[in-house]
C-alpha cells in the first residue's frame, strides 16, 4: 500500500498532463486563432477623409497627400541612429525621445516618429527608408483647404491623443481626429473606416503573404462627403467686412433653419493648422488672450441683446393682451418709474403706438408695457413666470441644440432668480426693479446665434426651427427631425404683423433710414449695448457694442441675420451697415450700396480696442 | 572480487530515458533562444550553445560518478551533507547576488548555485539516517531529526530568497512515508506546501476564508456523526495560524529585495500585462501546437518571445507549441516512465539506504515535474523552479545529473554491497 502511494501519484499527475493537453492543444481552439493573430501584423488602410461643400456645392475642404514616418520599435535592428536622424533632419535627442515614446505607448504597434512630410521630403527620405528596418513611411490624407475663412466652422483634425485612443479604440496612434467644428462633429460620418489587412509573419518577422487568403482583410471605406448649409460667397463676403472689428454675425434661413452664415471675427485661415506647423500656429493663436480667434463669438460671445430685444417685448404685450396697437404712450424723453427712478430715451415725435415704438426704439413705450405684463399678474414672480415662458420659446435662455459641438445658454431670468438677489420674501420686488428687461438691458443675455434665431421665428410669424450646419450627406438630404420641425413660440402669429410692420418702418422712418437697400424690403431692429470691463479693479464702461438684427425680404423672407460688432457704438453705425450689406450679397449677388461698403471696408475699430489696453485715460462713444 | 562485478550492470533504461530526456531538452532550448535574426548554431552568446557545453560537461561528470564505489556515497554521506550545508552557508559570505537572489557563486563566466546540488545532498543524508539501526521513524524524536535533515537546507534557501527551490523538499516526504512515517505527516506536508503557495500566490484573509468555508462544508457534512468541535477548531487555528505566519516572515522578516525575489517567482512581479500574462501567453503557445505541432523552430510564440523565460522555467511551452501534443504527451510519458522506473529500481533495493535514496531521487524528480508543468499548462499558480534536463541552466543540469547517476551506481552494485 505504501509503496503503491507515489506510483498512483505519478500516474494520476501524467494522466491529468495528458488531459489537460489534450484539451489545450486539441480541443480548445480559441488558442490557436489567438497564437496566430499573436504573430500577424495588422497594416491598415486609411482611407480618404470625406470633403466638405457649401450649400451650393462650392468646395470648401479636400484632402492632400501627406506623409508620415512611422515606426514599430520592436521591429528596429542595429540602428544606426546618427544615419536616421541625418536622413529626417532631427537632432538625436529628438530621435531618442520619440523612439523612447514609441516604445512606451506600444513595442508591436506603429507610432509616427516624424509627422507630415513634405512631397519633397517624402522623395528623399522614401529611398533609404529600407536600410531602417522597424521604419517605413505611412500616407494619409491631411485636409486641403479651398477657402482661407470658416475656420470656426468646419474646425481642424489633429492626431488623436492618449484620451481618444481609450474612448474608442478604432483610434490608434497617429491617427486623425476631428477635434472641433464639423470636423468633430461630423467626425463618424467623414472619417470612413480603415481597412485592415492581417499578414502572416514568419520567425524572422518577414511578411509571408496574406493571413488565411485575405479572409479576415477589409477594405477601407471612405469618408462621406458632406454639405454645409453655409454660403462660401457669403462667408467670405462676411468675413471681409468683418476685417479689423470683433464680433460676429449669423446669419439663417428662416423657412428651414439653415445657417447661411456664421463668421466670428477675427477668425484665422483653417490651412494654419495643418502642416508641421500647425503646432506652433495653435499655440499662436491660442494664447492670443486678447483677440481670441479661437473663440467663436458667434456661438459663444453673451452680450445683452439690447433695443434688439424690444420686438419681444411688444409681442408678449400683445399677446398677453395688456395693450394693442392703437394704444399710446407719451415719452417725455424717458419713463419715470416709481419713487423717482427714470429710464431715458431719445428725443422723438409723440406720443407713440407700438409701430412708432419700434421704428423709434421708445424706451418708455416698452418700459410702460412692460410692467403691464409683470402687473397683470398676482404676484410679481407670476408675472415673471410668464414672461420667462414667452421668451424661452424664442430660444432664449438655453442651448439651442444645434449641430455644432459649442454653444452657450444665454441667459432669461426667472422668478426664483430674482426672488434670491432681492432676498424676497424678507424684501419684496416688483415690475421696476426687472423694467430694464424690457429694453433688453437688464438681466437678459443672448449669444448672436439666439439674436439670429429669435430674428427667424419673427420672420416666420411664430416658430423657429432649430438652426443646422448640415445639409447633406453625400447627396441624402433627410435631415434629422430635430432639424425640420417647426418650433412655435407662444405668440400667436397675427400679432406679428404689428411688430414686422414696425420693424419695416425702422428703415423707412426710424434708426435705420439711412441703410436703406433699393429694391429690397428690410425688416430690421437697431441695438445698442452698454458694456464694461475692469481696468486696474475699477469697472469701466467702454464704448457701447453696435447691434443689429434683420430679416429680408419682408414677405417670404429668405434670411434672417444678427450681427454684432463689438463697441461699434450704435446700432445703425456697423452692425446696421453690414447686415444690409450681407441681405444684398445673398439676395442679390451684388452690392449698389458701395458708399456702405467702403464705409465698412475703410473703418477699423483697433483703435477702439487698443484704448482699455493703453493704460492712459479714455473717452468712449465717440 | 572480480572486476566486471565490481563495475556491475548499470540500468541502460533509465540511462536511455535520461538520454532522451536531455536531447530533447536541448532541441527546445535551441529553438526557444534563436532570436529571430539569425540561424546560429553556435555561438557562446546564446543559451543553446551553452547548454551543449553543459551537457558535455554533464557526461564528464557521469564518468566520474560512475567510476566511484558506490559504498563512497554511504559511507561520506554525512560529510557531503556537511560540505553542502556549508555551501550555503558560504553564499551569505561569498555569494553572488543575481536578480535579488544570493544564490550563486560566481567563477569568472561560470556560475554554480549550490542549492540544486543541496538535494542530492540532502538525500544522501536522509538515507544515511532513515537507514541507520538505531533510527525508528515511528518514533517522534527521530522524525524530527529527520525534519532537521530537511529544515536546515529549506531554511538556507528561502533565506536566499528561493522558495520555488526551498518548496521541492517537500519531495522528502514521500521516502519517509515509504520508510513507515505516518500517513498523517503526507497529507500535513501536502498541505502545508499547497497552503505556502497558496499563501504566498493570494493573500492570508481569501486563504483564512477558504479555510473557514471548507471546515464549515466538512462541519455540516459531518454533523450526524457528533463532530468534536474542538478538533475542528484546533484544524483550523493551526492552518490559519500558519498562513499567518508565512504571511507575518514574508512581510516582516524579508527585507524588499527579497519580496521581489519571491514575487518574481510567484509570478507577481513578471506579471507585466496583469494577472496571468505568463501562464496566459504559455498557455496560447501550448494550444496552438495542436497535434503535431508548428515544427521544429517554426513556433511564433516561441519566435515572437511572448512568454517570459522560455528557455528557463517556460521551456515546456515550446515542447506544446513546436511539437504538438504528441510532442508534450511524448514528454509527460518520459517523465513518467523515468521516475517509475527510478521507483521500481528503489523498490528492488536491498539496502535501506539504497532505497531511500532512489525514493528520494523519484520524489525530487517528481515534484520539479510536477509543479513546473502545472504551473506552464495553467493547473498551478506561477512558482519558478525548472524542468529537470529540459530547462535551460547548468546547475540544474548537473545537479539532476548527480542525483539520477549516483542512484545507478547504488543500484549497480546493489548485489555487492547489499
Amino acid at each position: 500500500m505504501r509503496t503503491l502511494l507515489i506510483y498512483a501519484l505519478v500516474i494520476l499527475t501524467g494522466l491529468v498532463f495528458t488531459a489537460r493537453l489534450l484539451y489545450l492543444q486539441v480541443f480548445d481552439n480559441s488558442l490557436k486563432l489567438r497564437s496566430e493573430l499573436n504573430a500577424v501584423n495588422k497594416v491598415y488602410d486609411i482611407p480618404q477623409r470625406g470633403f466638405i461643400f457649401d450649400r451650393n456645392g462650392e468646395l470648401m475642404v479636400s484632402n492632400q497627400p501627406s506623409y508620415d514616418v512611422m515606426v514599430i520599435p520592436n521591429n528596429v535592428k542595429n540602428l544606426d541612429t546618427l544615419a536616421i536622424s541625418n536622413l529626417l533632419n532631427i537632432s538625436k535627442e529628438d530621435l531618442k525621445n520619440s523612439l523612447q515614446r514609441a516604445r512606451v505607448y506600444s513595442p508591436r504597434l506603429p507610432s509616427v516618429i516624424l509627422p507630415q512630410l513634405t512631397k519633397e521630403e517624402y522623395a528623399h527620405i522614401q529611398e533609404s527608408m529600407y536600410r531602417f528596418p522597424g521604419f517605413y513611411i505611412q500616407k494619409r490624407a491631411l485636409r486641403d483647404y479651398q477657402v482661407d475663412h470658416s475656420a470656426n466652422i468646419l474646425g481642424f483634425i489633429a492626431e488623436v491623443n492618449q484620451r481618444d485612443i481609450e474612448q474608442n479604440p478604432y483610434y490608434q496612434m497617429g491617427d486623425l481626429i476631428g477635434k472641433t467644428g464639423v470636423e468633430a462633429q461630423y467626425e463618424d460620418v467623414l472619417k470612413g473606416q480603415k481597412g485592415v489587412m492581417y499578414i502572416q509573419k514568419d520567425r524572422f518577422n518577414r511578411d509571408i503573404g496574406p493571413y488565411k487568403e485575405g479572409i479576415y482583410d477589409t477594405l477601407p471605406i471612405q469618408g462621406k462627403d458632406i454639405k454645409l448649409t453655409i454660403d462660401t460667397a457669403l462667408q467670405a463676403y462676411g468675413t471681409e467686412l468683418m476685417k479689423n472689428k470683433r464680433g460676429g454675425i449669423v446669419a439663417i434661413e428662416p423657412k428651414t433653419g439653415e445657417i447661411l452664415a456664421l463668421i466670428t471675427a477675427p477668425g484665422y485661415d483653417p490651412a494654419l493648422l495643418i502642416g508641421r506647423e500647425r503646432s506652433k500656429n495653435y499655440t499662436q493663436l491660442y494664447y492670443d488672450s486678447i483677440a481670441k480667434p479661437l473663440y467663436d463669438r458667434g456661438l459663444l460671445a453673451e452680450y445683452p441683446p439690447g433695443s434688439t430685444f424690444k420686438m419681444i417685448t411688444g409681442l408678449v404685450a400683445l399677446q398677453e393682451d395688456v395693450t394693442d396697437t392703437n394704444e399710446s404712450v407719451y415719452c417725455n424723453k424717458g419713463l419715470s418709474y416709481g419713487r423717482g427712478a427714470f429710464m431715458g430715451c431719445h428725443v422723438h415725435s409723440n406720443p407713440v403706438d407700438l409701430h412708432a415704438a419700434v421704428y423709434h426704439s421708445c424706451n418708455a413705450y416698452f418700459g410702460t408695457v412692460y410692467r403691464k405684463i409683470i402687473d397683470k399678474y398676482n404676484s410679481p414672480q407670476e408675472g415673471m413666470d410668464v414672461w420667462e415662458k414667452h421668451l424661452k420659446s424664442f430660444g432664449l435662455g438655453g442651448f439651442l441644440g444645434n449641430d455644432l459641438p459649442i454653444g452657450r445658454p444665454g441667459k432669461v431670468p426667472t422668478s426664483d432668480y430674482y426672488n434670491k438677489i432681492y432676498n424676497y420674501p424678507t424684501y419684496k420686488w416688483y415690475s421696476p426693479a426687472t423694467i430694464s428687461n424690457s429694453i433688453g438691458q437688464g438681466e437678459i443675455i443672448t449669444t448672436p446665434i439666439q439674436l439670429a434665431n429669435m430674428t427667424a421665428a419673427i420672420a416666420n410669424r411664430g416658430y423657429y426651427i432649430t438652426p443646422h450646419i448640415l445639409k447633406d450627406i453625400e447627396g441624402d438630404t433627410t435631415k434629422d427631425t430635430l432639424y425640420t420641425r417647426k418650433n412655435f413660440t407662444t405668440i400667436d402669429s397675427a400679432h406679428f404683423d404689428p411688430i414686422i410692420e414696425g420693424m419695416f418702418d425702422v428703415y423707412n422712418k426710424g434708426t435705420a433710414k439711412a441703410l436703406q437697400v433699393p429694391g429690397i424690403e428690410i425688416c430690421g431692429k437697431t441695438g445698442t449695448a452698454e458694456n464694461f470691463t475692469r481696468i486696474d479693479g475699477k469697472r469701466v464702461q467702454l464704448t457701447d457694442h453696435s447691434i443689429f438684427v434683420a430679416f429680408a425680404p419682408k414677405d417670404n423672407p429668405q434670411i434672417a441675420i444678427a450681427v454684432f460688432v463689438e463697441n461699434g457704438y450704435w446700432g445703425g453705425r456697423y452692425a446696421g451697415r453690414i447686415a444690409g450689406l450681407m441681405i444684398e450679397k445673398y439676395l442679390h449677388g451684388e452690392i449698389t450700396r458701395k458708399d456702405m461698403e467702403d464705409w465698412i471696408l475703410s473703418n477699423s475699430l483697433e483703435d477702439e480696442y487698443a484704448k482699455p489696453l493703453s493704460g492712459e485715460p479714455f473717452r468712449i462713444n465717440q | 572480487m572480480q572486476s566486471s562485478v565490481r563495475k556491475g550492470k548499470f540500468d541502460w533504461i533509465t540511462i536511455f530515458l535520461f538520454i532522451a530526456i536531455v536531447i530533447i531538452g536541448w532541441i527546445n532550448i535551441y529553438s526557444a533562444s534563436l532570436t529571430d535574426s539569425a540561424d546560429v548554431f553556435f555561438n557562446f552568446d546564446f543559451p543553446h550553445s551553452k547548454q551543449l557545453v553543459f551537457i558535455g560537461l554533464s557526461v564528464i561528470l557521469i564518468f566520474f560518478i560512475l567510476g566511484v564505489d558506490s559504498k563512497f556515497y554511504e559511507r561520506f554521506s554525512s560529510l557531503i551533507y556537511l560540505l553542502a550545508i556549508a555551501s550555503l552557508v558560504g553564499l551569505f559570505v561569498f555569494g553572488s547576488t543575481i536578480a535579488g537572489q544570493t544564490a550563486w557563486y560566481v567563477f569568472g563566466s561560470v556560475s554554480i548555485q549550490p542549492s540544486e546540488f543541496v538535494k542530492a545532498a540532502t538525500a544522501l543524508a536522509m538515507a544515511k539516517y532513515l537507514s541507520d539501526i538505531q533510527t525508528n521513524i515511528k518514533d517522534f524524536k527521530d522524525q524530527l531529526k529527520a525534519f532537521v535533515i530537511i529544515g536546515i537546507p529549506i531554511v538556507l534557501i528561502l533565506l536566499q530568497p528561493d522558495p520555488g527551490s526551498a518548496l521541492v523538499y517537500f519531495a522528502f516526504i514521500f521516502p519517509m512515508y515509504r520508510e513507515g512515517l505516518h500517513f498523517i505527516y503526507l497529507l500535513l506536508g501536502f498541505f502545508a506546501a499547497f497552503l505556502f503557495v497558496i499563501t504566498l500566490a493570494f493573500d492570508p484573509p481569501l486563504v483564512i476564508f477558504g479555510v473557514l468555508l471548507i471546515a464549515l462544508i466538512l462541519f455540516l457534512k459531518n454533523k450526524k456523526k457528533k463532530p468534536n468541535l474542538l478538533k475542528y477548531f484546533v484544524i483550523c487555528a493551526a492552518c490559519i495560524g500558519f498562513s499567518l505566519s508565512v504571511d507575518f516572515v514574508f512581510d516582516n522578516v524579508f527585507k524588499q529585495h527579497h519580496r521581489d525575489r519571491f514575487n518574481i517567482v510567484l509570478g507577481k512581479e513578471v506579471d507585466i500585462k496583469g494577472v496571468g500574462y505568463n501562464t496566459n501567453q504559455s498557455e496560447i503557445a501550448i494550444g496552438s501546437g495542436g497535434w503535431t505541432g508548428k515544427g521544429w523552430t517554426e513556433g511564433t510564440q516561441t519566435k515572437g518571445n511572448f512568454v517570459p523565460e522560455q528557455h528557463t522555467d517556460y521551456i515546456f511551452s515550446t515542447v506544446g507549441e513546436e511539437w504538438g501534443f504528441v510532442g508534450s504527451f511524448l514528454v509527460v510519458l518520459l517523465f513518467v516512465l523515468l521516475i517509475l522506473r527510478i521507483l521500481h529500481l528503489a523498490e528492488k533495493q536491498k539496502s535501506t539506504f539504497n532505497r531511500v535514496y532512489g525514493y528520494s531521487v523519484a520524489s525530487i524528480l517528481f515534484v520539479h515535474f510536477f509543479v513546473n508543468i502545472s504551473m506552464v499548462i495553467g493547473l498551478f499558480p506561477t512558482v519558478g523552479i525548472p524542468l529537470p534536463f529540459l530547462s535551460y541552466g547548468g546547475s540544474g543540469l548537473w545537479a539532476f545529473t548527480v542525483l539520477i547517476f549516483i542512484f545507478l551506481r547504488l543500484d549497480s552494485q546493489k548485489h555487492i554491497h547489499g
